[in-house]
């Protein structure tokens, strides 16, 4: 049967899919980014193979390492692939906001699901999962946990630095102060939920809003981008696999499809 | 002016200077034939591109030996420096000088001595890479000449004024501001009249003072003519290049742009672009666009970015993508149909002064743009938000906006800034630009 693999080489993991001919995904891999990214890389596509049996699969790669993936045909960008998976995945276009490790980007798609614009958070960690992650990890709670926290949160404290390390110092001060934690972590939460929002707002936006990417497993960040959009939030099934699931349906359509005449 | 101050300027610049700049021009066509081979997505650039080097470059030589034969001045790209070219002075534009040492990429280094004195990294960066060439001495043109006279303009920006008074401490010689006021929609006549008196009352008498001589109305008149005649033909060269493919990119208009900026009034500048003019023609006449396969085209907006020009250009060009105009480089041409030789000077200047791209409203630049789009044929826009250019990148925004909404091409913001590299992401960027290339449908092997 046929396949496609899609690989996207971000800054903090490596996620990997492979699809078959009904663009399901049948396997797929999520790995912490390791210093050698050319390697670690190799090796996963050639464990992916042999596992498969296969070794004619066409590879798409993207991300930030995209072009360290040697077996790739062919690299495209984060803004591409995103768009391709999400409206694959969920059927229809709009805006999507996905929330990564190291950057944010909103991505409009039309009916067709073709980019129509984009914008991206990348010059700094405001905004992206690194924020949160950074200053849970100063009140010593682990990142899968900040979400729950902040959504039973009753009270919520007003974070105003959008700056991750002067907001690490206001949450210190809060803390001395004696404030409670929850509250804090749901301040954070808005604090990011509303630069997103600023991001959706300098773009072409089109509802409905879709999420991806690591953060939107979170689940009070998804409950506030409601709040603050009154749209309601869409996710696919693995939000973290966009990125790798858009690049593999790519390879499929540009190297199988085509090479079949279909 | 000191006799033998004269002689040594006239020795260097014609004896040393021409035939120096004269073997650097060969060496820098035989350079080009190297570069634009086989394997080039980019035509054989213009022949006259090396001999633009050889021009601009005399003029920073003559400026070394300058000092004692003529008055010298340092203005803003916007001064209205019709009335200092009649009264003799050589002139020195300090943006020009920052921009030339971004394009050889010795920024930094200036940029990190003016930091170290206090200048802080929101400043424009032609104001940190100035005053730090001045405080340490360095620059690439070998020595800029000392002043006898600033002038600064407000028609760019409010940065100058602060820039300038700087200059003014550090130097200790006179300073003339000449404010204009912001044109919101169109140009009212107790403006054209303020400006028109700081012109006569403000800087001239101080002018003449400096330059120890009276202005003749014949001189003026001249120097008027050859910035007209030289404005039109820049003009009529970014027209040209509303024909596909275009005889230009953008990137080229940058490096022809230094004469109608630092040299406009002169005979010899006339005499450039007409050359240029007849060149480009050819060129558009014979089919040759300056990629060789062009396959979409692009506006950029804002100011360059001086050292990354190159990158770009190449980048652009083997994807099949041209950016045959931008607005920063029509700004140098737009104004040409204001320059009436048959009113008064003064009034003319007020005019012309008033009316730059900076010194107009957003919807101004997004007239501009809009008329770009369907003149020049453009699939997209991209927007340079440039970080030390306030003036220039406020409105963005909403511009973009508005052309996508009116055109529904893409448009994209792209974040950098004119001179400094701290300020700008090489990985980011080029993320922004080839999601930009997919959109256009142009994809990356
Ligand atoms: S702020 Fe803009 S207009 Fe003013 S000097 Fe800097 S680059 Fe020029």
């Amino acid at each position: 049967m046929d396949k496609a693999i899609g690989i996207d080489v971000g800054s903090t993991t490596v996620k990997l899919v492979v699809i078959n001919e009904q663009k399901i995904i049948i396997n797929k891999h999520i790995e912490n980014t390791k210093p050698r990214i050319k390697e670690q890389v190799k090796k996963l596509i050639e464990k992916v193979k042999s596992d498969l049996k296969e070794e004619n699969i066409p590879i798409i790669s993207t991300g930030y390492g995209r072009k360290l993936v040697e077996d790739a045909k062919e690299n495209l960008t984060e803004i591409t692939c995103h768009a391709k998976g999400i409206y694959n995945a969920l059927g229809f276009g709009g805006t999507l906001v996905d929330i990564g490790g190291q950057d944010s980007k909103v991505i409009v798609i039309d009916k067709k699901g073709r980019v129509l614009d984009f914008t991206m958070n990348d010059k700094c960690s405001a905004g992206t999962g690194r924020f949160l992650e950074h200053t849970a990890g100063k009140m010593e709670i682990s990142v899968e946990e900040i979400g729950k926290i902040a959504l039973n949160a009753k009270k919520e404290l007003k974070i105003s630095s959008t700056c991750t390390v002067f907001a690490e110092s206001e949450i210190i001060s809060l803390l001395a102060y004696g404030e409670e934690i929850d509250a804090i972590l749901k301040g954070l939460h808005r604090s990011l939920v509303t630069r997103i929002v600023g991001m959706i707002n300098s773009v072409a936006f089109t509802p409905p809003i879709m999420l991806s990417g690591g953060v939107a497993k979170n689940e009070a960040i998804k409950k506030m981008l409601e709040e603050e959009t009154g749209y309601k939030i869409f996710l696919p099934k693995y939000p973290q696999l966009m990125g790798a699931y858009g690049a593999a349906i790519i390879a499929f359509e540009k190297y199988i499809k085509n090479s079949r005449g279909i | 002016m000191n006799v033998l101050k004269f002689i040594r300027y006239y020795l260097m610049t014609n004896l040393i200077g021409k035939p120096y700049l004269k073997r650097q021009r060969k060496i820098g066509e035989r350079k080009i034939e190297k570069i634009t081979g086989e394997n080039s997505p980019l035509n054989p650039p213009l022949k006259i591109t090396a001999y633009t080097k050889e021009f601009v470059s005399s003029h920073y030589f003559k400026g070394r030996y300058i000092e004692g034969v003529k008055p010298v001045a340092w203005v803003t790209s916007g001064a209205p420096i019709e009335i200092l070219k009649a009264l003799g002075f050589f002139l020195i534009y300090p943006e020009n000088h920052a921009a030339l040492c971004g394009a050889r990429r010795v920024q930094m280094d200036l940029i990190k001595t003016a930091q170290k004195q206090g200048l802080s990294q929101n400043v424009c960066s032609y104001v940190r890479t100035d005053i730090g060439s001045l405080l340490s001495g360095k620059t690439p043109a070998g020595k800029l000449p000392k002043p006898d006279l600033l002038v600064a303009c407000s028609n760019i920006c409010q940065t100058v004024l602060h820039w300038y008074r700087m200059l003014q401490e550090y130097l200790n010689i006179p300073l003339v501001i000449i404010d204009t006021p912001f044109v919101y929609r169109d140009i009212e006549p107790h403006q054209v009249d303020y400006v028109k008196k700081q012109l006569k009352n403000v800087l001239l008498p101080i002018a003449e003072r400096a330059a120890g001589k009276s202005l003749k109305e014949k001189d003026l008149k001249e120097v008027i003519k050859f910035s007209k005649d030289a404005t039109e033909l820049w003009l009529e060269i970014l027209n040209l290049c509303a024909k596909r493919p275009s005889p230009l990119t953008v990137f080229d208009q940058f490096v022809f742009m230094a004469p109608i900026v630092e040299m406009r009034g002169d005979r010899e500048t006339v005499d450039f672009y007409n050359t240029m003019y007849k060149e480009v023609k050819f060129r558009v006449n014979s089919g040759i666009g300056a990629i060789k396969k062009e396959k979409r085209r692009l506006l950029w907006d804002n100011l360059p970015i001086w050292f990354k020009m190159r990158e770009l250009a190449l980048k652009l060009a083997e994807k099949g993508i041209n950016i045959p105009i931008s607005t920063y480089t029509y700004a140098w041409g737009e104004l040409a149909p204001l320059m009436d030789l048959n009113k008064d000077e003064f009034e003319v200047m007020a005019r012309v002064y008033l009316s730059p791209i900076l010194n107009r409203g957003a919807g101004h630049k997004l007239k501009t743009m809009a008329d770009m789009v369907k003149r020049f044929n453009l699939d997209g826009v991209i927007l340079h938000s440039d970080r030390s250019c306030k003036p220039y990148s406020m409105g963005q925004m909403d511009q973009r906006n508005k052309l996508i909404e009116e055109f529904s091409i893409p448009a994209m913001l792209l974040e950098a800034d004119q001179n400094d590299e701290n300020a700008y992401s090489e990985e980011q960027t080029v993320i922004r630009i080839e999601s930009f290339f997919e959109m256009l449908g142009v994809s990356n092997g």
